[in-house]
């Protein structure tokens, strides 16, 4: 039997404080592929106002007749909050995509000493990459 | 304390599927993030320019390949981390059931829109 089963009591998400970087790291991308796989069935959601676009249907976004897609996708960037969770949903993907390269490397044997600095630097690089994102995301929205 | 986490069977089936569409989907997210928030702007799509790059075949089969992927990895993961927080039996068929149905609902209302984009339907 692998050693990686034998976690014992350490799951006890009350224990937290004892938690190691490699059983945060764990946590965290178990949260970000649950966000992320929610934010997909949304995503499809959304996109499926192409249906009505294509069906030659308008709806009105600030008092202008647009195309159901367009005022649908727009209508939403419009809105401060949803700019606000798109940040939230970059800064979830770009953790879970690296941590998940990391798990990758580990899988394969190679870095095993620096997986706890490998996740340090996952959290720093993804915060890097979020706020060096944020005018991009935030372009053009008023609050 | 273990020295390596993880919600799968490391060597299952299951695990390895899980690795190969994660390595699929590092490519295939990285180009359709660059694409729709620094190329062109999420607030400025319009339907116009999604039906433009949804006729390149190329585009278009990348976008479907990167749906079924992605629900398949999400959903694999989601099933495997609570198979891996104890879940057995009776439930364990039902939230399979449950989570395929999902999914598989997921990539026909996806795959379906992405041919309406296409002007295929
Ligand atoms: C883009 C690059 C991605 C990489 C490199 C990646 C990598 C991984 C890896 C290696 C695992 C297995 C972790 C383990 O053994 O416990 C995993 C789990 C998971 N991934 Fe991803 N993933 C990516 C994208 C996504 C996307 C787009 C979604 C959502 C649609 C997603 C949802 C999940 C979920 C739900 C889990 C299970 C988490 C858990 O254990 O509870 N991932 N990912």
């Amino acid at each position: 039997m692998s050693q990686s089963y034998n976690r014992g009591l350490i799951e006890d998400f009350g224990r937290w404080k004892e938690f190691s970087a490699g059983m945060w790291a764990w946590i965290f991308h178990k949260f970000t592929g649950w966000i992320l796989i929610g934010y997909l069935f949304t995503h499809i959601a959304v996109l499926s106002s192409a249906i009505a676009a294509a069906d030659g249907q308008t709806i009105v976004v600030g008092g202008e007749t647009v195309n159901a897609y367009t005022g649908t996708l727009q209508g939403l960037e419009s809105l401060f909050i949803v700019r606000v969770m798109e940040v939230g949903l970059l800064a979830v993907a770009v953790f879970h995509i690296l941590n998940g390269c990391r798990l990758l490397m580990v899988d394969l044997g190679i870095g095993l000493e620096a997986q706890d600095k490998s996740f340090y630097a996952s959290l720093v690089l993804t915060g890097i990459i979020v706020v060096a994102s944020v005018p991009t995301f935030m372009q053009g929205v008023g609050l | 304390m273990a020295e390596h986490y993880s919600s799968f069977t490391p060597g299952g089936t299951m695990w390895l599927l899980q690795r190969i569409t994660a390595a699929f989907l590092v490519v295939v997210l990285a180009f359709h993030f660059f694409l729709l928030h620094f190329v062109n702007h999420a607030a400025d799509i319009t339907w116009q320019g999604t039906q433009m790059r949804m006729q390149d075949l190329g585009y278009f089969l990348t976008m479907v390949l990167f749906l079924i992927t992605a629900a398949f990895h999400g959903i694999n993961g989601v099933y495997n981390a609570l198979v891996n927080q104890g879940l057995s039996g009776t439930p364990k068929k039902v939230v399979l059931a449950v989570l395929t149905l999902a999914g598989l609902a997921l990539v026909i209302q996806g795959v379906y829109v992405a041919l309406v984009m296409r002007g295929m339907v």
